[in-house]
């Protein structure tokens, strides 16, 4: 592996290899880790109760973004238990030194937003975070994993994590992606295609002129729902898209450094010959916007298809499975997905989060009105994605649209705070994962890009967002 | 870390595909600052209704599998969140092993940072160890047994280890402090922005 042609994985797992020990296990350095409120205060916890030392204050960034309310953010908007994890992580930033952003900094904002924005995420570096999407930092070209608060711990003690190598992966999307169509609706449609556990065991390299053409914050949906495909990270080769998107951001070198780390990260992609353990390639250019209809992200459809029937599934337990989801959905068989009612829609989460993807939601809502009985939330995933919706005048857009502007957050993509679904509600849904119960318990969660979220808002009902965009 | 050996124990079946960590544990008991007393929120919307009442007919709520000790689950065992909630819940309600036909990889990996054995084996084999009588789980032999079955699984040495010992894995990695530190040398020279 040392010697020929190298993955973007392989070299990013040698030039992090600290050690391999003889039962074959490996050490891996970590460079940059991303804290938050909900999976940090046992790992912090167990260094004092081990009188163990933060190894590297300077390798973290801590944010708060999971609990709190994306309403207000004065103290009386935490329910007490939030409230708890939000002092434990102000106590324990500032007992350990470690990098904070407080809450009512305009830098505030859901952690896989506000890494690549500060410039703390860099190509070629090794990123985690107790957090399963981590997996979105991969768009810089760096190995980033989601872990669990004992690796959190680990990472504090000993800035390296015990890890095994993964399998290569590479999805080649090629093709022109269809307009009104983005990254979420390519990262739908390929676990639909590859299945919830077909990327498990492997890292998947995002690659094909249809990921090239991809901006920055696209490449981040694309590897942020990698982890949906069971993958252990996803990636994208870093190219000037990347550089230009770093270039000048706070925590981003400078000067001379800057120089320096082009030249090191220019020779990060692929080699030419390079082998792959597994490969698909997807045309993308007739691709269709992608609805789920179930409760994992692979069941899914063209929104010009069908709520499927699960007697056309061959495996007994598979159509059992369908049954179930479909029971829990509320969903007829047969039932065209465009005659879908919805009550809820939720644009945010650090898949759909970021600049543009406000813009996109935007466009669609811009003229419209929020269909009658429709509840509908723009939350974006960071102070600064706020101000710039806000300088563009998207702020105004949405609400006079009739949907909620708020505050950033995790929000409603997995209701840790009050932004719920209520039982039997139905929501389009920007986020990531529409397993039963996660937007609230009996909630219905569909996943959608945010053109297509805006769509349903105003339609009241899932709608090929492509019509109402020939319509302007 | 309580080292693992052996276990014998009832095996209650969830033999469903996809299991996620928000099913293991939803949202509302992850605001919790410790690892412990999570157990009583295990598979909390399979298990209670919406008065907040056992469900009789949940494998875990009737009368042989209360006690369970090992749990039998479909393929992609553990998938979505990291949360390391849903090993903590699983552990305090007093399961130490779960066996599927796959694992997700996150979800894996807290098992082990617990002293939790997750085992694969085929659907078939999962099936089969389905049964109300007792199952042993043998980890230096490697072999899962009851009701006149028996099989073998295969485990990662290394992994092996760190259960059968119950190590300390930031114990062991400190142990390595002098490559670390060397690598930290070597790499502010090679990557000086990081």
């Amino acid at each position: 592996m040392s010697s020929g042609a190298r993955t973007l994985y392989d070299k990013l797992w040698e030039a992090h290899l600290v050690e391999t020990r003889p039962d074959g296990t490996s050490l891996l350095y970590i460079d940059r880790h991303l804290v938050h409120e909900v999976t940090s205060p046992q790992a912090f916890e167990g260094l004092r109760l081990a009188d163990r030392p933060l190894r590297r204050p300077e390798a973290i960034l801590a944010v708060i973004d999971h609990n709190i309310s994306t309403q207000n953010r004065t103290d009386g908007s935490f329910e007490e238990t939030s409230r708890l994890q939000v002092e434990a992580l102000v106590e324990n930033v500032q007992a350990f030194q470690v990098p904070y952003i407080p809450l009512l900094d305009d830098r505030q904002g859901i952690v896989h937003v506000i890494g690549p924005e500060q410039g703390f995420t860099l190509p070629g570096s090794t990123v985690v975070c107790g957090d399963s999407h981590t997996s979105t930092h991969g768009a810089f070209g760096a190995l980033a994993f989601g872990i669990g608060t004992s690796e959190v711990e680990h990472v504090f003690a000993t800035q390296t994590l015990p890890q095994r190598h993964s399998k290569n992966m590479r999805v080649r999307f090629e093709g022109t992606l269809p307009e009104g169509l983005g990254a979420k609706d390519l990262a739908l449609f390929l676990i639909g295609q590859i299945g919830t556990a077909g990327g498990t065991g492997h890292v998947i390299e995002f690659a094909g002129a249809a990921v090239r053409a991809l901006s920055m914050e696209s490449r981040m949906t694309l590897c942020n729902m990698s982890i949906e495909a069971g993958a252990r990270a996803g990636l994208v080769a870093p190219d000037e898209t990347t550089f230009a998107y770093v270039a000048g951001r706070p925590m981003a070198p400078a000067g001379p450094l800057w120089e320096q780390a082009l030249a090191s990260w220019r020779g990060l992609p692929t080699d030419e010959g390079a082998r792959f353990d597994q490969e698909y390639t997807f045309d993308v250019s007739g691709l269709a916007p992608q609805v789920t209809w179930g409760t994992n992200p692979e069941a899914v459809v063209d929104i010009t298809g069908r709520v499927p029937d699960p007697g056309a599934a061959g495996d007994p337990a598979k159509q059992e499975a369908m049954r179930l989801a479909l029971a829990y959905m509320g969903l007829q068989p047969g039932t065209p997905m465009e005659e879908v009612p919805v009550q809820v829609v939720f644009i945010g989460s650090c898949t759909n989060g970021r600049i543009e993807d406000m813009r996109a939601a935007a466009r669609v809502a811009k003229g419209r009105k929020v269909a009658p009985g429709v509840r509908a939330l723009v939350v974006p995933g960071s102070g600064l994605v706020k101000r710039q919706a806000e300088a563009e005048g998207l702020d105004r857009v949405f609400l006079e649209a009739g949907f909620e502007w708020r505050l950033p957050g995790c929000s409603m993509c997995l209701g840790m705070n009050d932004d719920r679904l209520e039982p039997g509600e139905r929501s389009a849904s920007t986020s990531n994962r529409n397993f039963e119960g996660r937007q609230g318990r009996g909630g219905r969660t569909h996943l959608v890009s945010p053109e297509m979220a805006a769509a349903a808002a105003v339609m009241g009902h899932f709608t090929d967002v492509r019509r109402l965009l020939e319509v302007q | 870390m309580k080292p693992f050996t052996t276990l014998t124990g009832t095996a209650a079946p969830l033999l469903r595909a996809n299991i996620d960590t928000d099913l293991l544990i939803p949202k509302q008991f992850l605001k919790t600052i410790v690892r412990t007393g999570l157990g009583r929120h295990l598979f909390f919307e399979l298990r209670y209704d919406d008065q907040g009442r056992e469900r009789p007919d949940f494998i875990l709520n009737r009368p042989n599998f209360r006690q369970a000790v090992i749990l039998l689950g479909g393929p992609n065992f553990g998938c979505g969140s990291s949360r390391e909630h849903a090993p903590w819940a699983l552990l305090d309600f007093g399961i130490r092993c779960v066996i599927a036909p796959s694992f997700a990889d996150i979800f894996y990996n807290n098992c082990f940072s617990n002293g939790i054995l997750p085992i694969t084996l085929p659907m078939a084999a999962v099936e089969d160890l389905a049964t109300e009588g007792l199952l042993t789980v043998d980890l230096p032999a490697q072999t899962v047994s009851g009701g006149g079955r028996s099989y073998r699984f295969e485990l990662e040495p290394a992994r092996k280890t760190t259960l059968v010992e119950g190590l300390d894995a930031i114990g062991v990695s400190l142990a390595s402090l002098p490559a670390i530190e060397a690598y930290e040398a070597k790499r502010a020279q090679a990557t000086p922005w990081l």
